[in-house]
């Protein structure tokens, strides 16, 4: 077979401050004809830049500096801008990782995924119109006849980026570039988007370039993997031989970080004492947006009589996909939103609903951790001052005692101490979160409340924050509220877990009952839901939109997961809400028998 | 990267001319400004008068010289009152919600004036002294900045790093003044030189309209209408005040273009 794609010597460079920067050296590639190849590696690794090297583009400020691009007998690096135009789109389509932010809001779905077709003046609009609803039927799309007549707000984020892929399709391109095309979608929906593009894919006889950092979705889609790394090519191969064999150092740390995790040895901790009321307790917590009805629930009700105990040391793990109101409990309980009704116990004394009204020595008890370091530290402040603030607000520590605990504090989340005169933005994404931690530790809280922590990390980095909290919870005995929407982090670092869906809690677990015993369905979704580093595992697992057949969706008083649930008992389900059954490690509320479960 | 550099050379070399002139203009120059030293009037450059004389036959380069310091001098004082003033504000409305309402409403009030006529009224009833002239520029330009600084600090004020202190219990002093206040000073700068324009602009156009510096002192502004009859003859005592106030603002806006836009690149 010949080559269809052909890279050789590229060089990629960034001119940034009157300097040249190579951010990419000597790439040589190829992608056979029918072929999926796999691009991955961390941020910055270049893989994103590579691949738009393939449709002759480089991004602001930097340029193509040398090598040769061919793609099905096309020169990219001789081409000028007039010819790439030409070609882009017909020969070489690209799928963005936001199909959000891709969609023009104002125009038709349809307007948008023909125009390919009709720039290129490849077909007119009706053989146009035909062949976009042809791949909407291929690509798994409801309603594939109509669905054109939408507009992009009309349809969900995991359908928006099927539908992007059927505008990359239209005019038959010789090589399609996926960019992340799942990264920002949930679990459950990446699963639906992969598969339809699996079959697509394999159908059609596409030929692809599939950016990722994610090895278990890669192992799923590709024939091949190319693994990068600061710009160059550090192993390519098979999709077998780089998951089961991977010969280089870095290829193997990124399989590695991909293995689930072993869960961390039990922490053995005093049992309480009779009577000690647990660290924090939260009882029928009801909280959201608008004003409150007759009943006292909020217009928009984000969290629904949510109940948790977390005891002294302990963690607690909250799983949900976005939207399920996982991110403000953790905000309920940092006194950053009024629950409507319900209350917060923190060692057994009711806790002010609002910041104001709260003691400084429970502000100082219960810390909040983001997701984002990059927002969460103050961009003009050096970090030893971010770090250091707490100590004197809360301890009254300054000048040498407060640069010694600052030390001391860096110290323990594993960073140099003269770390404290950089700026954020002097700092790696992974040095970024350390610091983020170092603050809410210098408060020495009781309680820190970790929102999706390591979601914004490559996953090499995301291991070593994981394995920093294992260590920090052993050292200082701090209990964690660990927010994410990865069960499989959950599995590894909690004690117990929470399924959030919709507000509602599905279940409380054990979280080394997982995986055994009976679940609540949508437990189970998420689980089987998490991609494996297995190829073959994706045409293996349950469907998560098998269609139910007549469940449209549940009364205000019925169970939430109604219409996605395959166990669903219509005239039961959507009418009540299910109460819980006990078992003796796990509470799950659905209105079949445990046995059923 | 090449053509931001030479804006900020040619930027920062006028910048640097004007204020020079402010601070040792009046010992350079050749002539008292107020000494009529021609018997000729509108006369062309020559070796005694570089740049010509006046309509009474006065040395121009003393005049521009001289006028120089006063444009720089109340521009700059007004500016800074105003500046100041608006971020103040800005930044108490940034955090409260009833204050932001009181405070947005009272400085509309004063946008709604038109900025001329505001300074036509009130220098006609006080008197064109140097004081009074600051203090109508300030006003005029107040409600600017403190649109400026509340919108800048309303973006920052809904990033996490906020929440975090607010959730730690910060008093409003604490998070106005350290958290927020530092990520604005890049900002906040490109709009003092903007405003300065701005001031240096309206008090030449109340100085043409005779409201301004009174003789036989005189602003650039002043020295452009005193001379508007030279226009006719082409006398280098209209253009030169002219071009010294376009150099003033052209040069100060080429700085603060590359300097702000310098930052963003390396952001």
């Amino acid at each position: 077979m010949t080559a269809l794609v052909r890279l050789s010597g590229l060089q990629i460079a960034a001119c940034k401050d009157g300097g040249v920067t190579s951010i990419v050296r000597d790439i040589d590639l190829c992608v056979e004809a029918g072929e999926v190849l796999a691009l991955i590696g961390e941020s910055g690794s270049g893989k994103t830049t590579i691949a738009l090297a393939l449709l002759g583009y480089a991004r602001p400020g930097c340029r193509i500096t040398g090598g040769e691009i061919e793609v099905a007998g096309h020169r990219i690096d001789r081409m000028d801008e007039a010819a790439l135009r030409t070609l882009r789109g017909r020969v070489v389509a690209y799928v963005a990782q936001s199909a959000a932010a891709a969609f023009n809001p104002m125009l038709t779905i349809m307007r948008q995924v023909i125009e390919p077709a009709l720039v290129h003046g490849l077909m007119d609009r009706a053989a146009a119109e035909t062949k976009a609803r042809g791949l909407f039927r291929a690509l798994a799309l409801p309603d594939p006849d109509t669905v054109g007549d939408r507009y992009p707000h009309q349809v969900s984020g995991g359908q928006l980026q099927r539908l992007m892929a059927a505008m990359a399709l239209i005019t038959d391109p010789a090589l399609v570039i996926f960019d992340e095309p799942t990264t920002a979608l949930d679990v459950t929906t990446q699963i639906e988007v992969l598969k339809a593009f699996k079959t697509v894919v394999r159908d059609l006889g596409t030929t692809a370039v599939y950016v990722s950092h994610d090895l278990a979705v890669v192992a799923q889609i590709a024939d091949r993997i190319c693994v990068l790394r600061g710009g160059t090519v550090q192993e390519q191969g098979k999709a077998d031989q780089i998951l089961h064999a991977p010969a280089h150092a870095y290829s193997r740390a990124l399989v590695g970080a991909a293995a689930p995790r072993v869960p961390a040895e039990p922490i053995a901790m005093p049992p309480p004492a009779p009577g000690e009321a647990p660290l924090l307790e939260l009882r029928d917590i009801v909280a959201g947006y608008g004003g409150l009805d007759a009943n006292g629930r909020p217009k928009a009700c984000i969290l629904d009589k949510v109940s948790l105990t977390i005891r002294r040391g302990r963690t607690l793990g909250v799983i949900g996909e976005s939207g399920s109101g996982k991110s403000t409990l953790a905000r309920v309980v940092a006194g950053l939103h009024s629950a409507a009704q319900g209350y917060v116990n923190l060692n057994g004394v009711p806790l002010a609903s609002r910041i104001a009204d709260r003691s400084r020595e429970d502000l100082r008890r219960v810390q909040l951790v983001f997701q984002n370091a990059d927002t969460a530290l103050n961009p003009a402040m050096r970090v030893g001052q971010t770090v250091g603030r707490p100590l004197t607000f809360f301890h009254g520590l300054r000048g040498r005692t407060r640069a010694a605990e600052v030390a001391r504090l860096f110290d323990l989340v594993r960073l140099p101490a003269a770390i404290a005169d950089r700026l954020p933005g002097e700092l790696s994404g992974g040095q970024k979160q350390r610091v983020n931690l170092a603050r809410a530790l210098a408060a020495r809280p009781d309680l820190l409340l970790c929102d999706e922590v390591t979601s914004a990390l490559d996953p090499v980095v995301a291991e070593a924050v994981l394995d920093l909290l294992v260590d920090l919870r052993r050292e200082l005995g701090v209990a964690y509220m660990f927010i994410t929407h990865d069960i499989e982090r959950v599995r590894a670092i909690a004690d117990d877990v929470m399924v959030l869906y919709g507000g509602c809690q599905m279940e409380l677990a054990d979280a080394r009952a997982l995986g055994s015993g009976p679940h609540h369905p949508y437990s189970r979704l998420l689980m089987a839901s998490v991609p494996h580093l297995k190829a073959g595992w994706l045409e293996t697992t349950m469907d998560p939109f098998a269609p139910v057949p007549g469940q449209a969706g549940a009364t205000a008083d019925g169970c939430r997961f109604f219409s996605r649930c395959a166990l669903a008992m219509p005239g039961t389900c959507d009418l009540v809400r299910p109460a819980s059954l006990v078992a003796d490690d796990r509470l799950i509320a659905c209105h079949r028998e445990l046995a059923e479960l | 990267m090449r053509r931001p550099r030479i804006a900020l050379a040619v930027g920062a070399t006028l910048v640097g001319a004007a204020l020079l002139s402010a601070l040792v203009g009046p010992l350079l120059a050749p002539h008292s400004i107020g000494a009529v030293v021609d018997l000729d009037v509108f006369s062309p450059s020559s070796a005694a008068f570089p740049l010509g004389t006046d309509y009474l036959g006065r040395d121009v380069l003393s005049r521009v010289l001289t006028a120089t310091r006063y444009t720089v001098f109340i521009s700059f004082v007004a500016t800074m009152i105003a500046a100041s003033v608006g971020i103040f504000f800005g930044l108490a409305a940034a955090s409260g919600s009833w204050l932001d309402m009181v405070l947005s409403r009272l400085f509309d009030i004063v946008i709604a004036i038109p900025s001329l006529m505001f300074g036509l009224v009130v220098i006609t009833s006080l008197g064109a002294s140097i004081p009074v002239l600051i203090g109508t520029l300030a006003v005029v330009y107040t409600p600017g900045a403190f649109r400026t600084a509340r919108a800048l600090a309303l973006n920052v004020a809904a990033l996490d790093f906020i929440t975090v202190a607010r959730s730690r219990g910060e008093g409003l002093s604490y998070i106005v003044l350290r958290e927020i206040l530092p990520n604005l000073i890049g900002p906040l700068a490109a709009d003092f030189g903007l405003r300065f324009v701005f001031v240096a602009l309206l008090l030449s156009g109340l100085s043409f309209l005779g409201l301004g510096v009174q003789p036989p002192y005189a602003d650039l502004g002043a020295l452009v209408r005193e001379n508007i009859a030279g226009l006719g003859f082409g006398a280098p005592a209209v253009l030169f005040p002219a071009l010294a106030l376009a150099s003033l603002t052209v040069g100060l806006n080429l700085t603060i273009d590359t300097l702000t836009g310098g930052r963003k690149a390396t952001r």
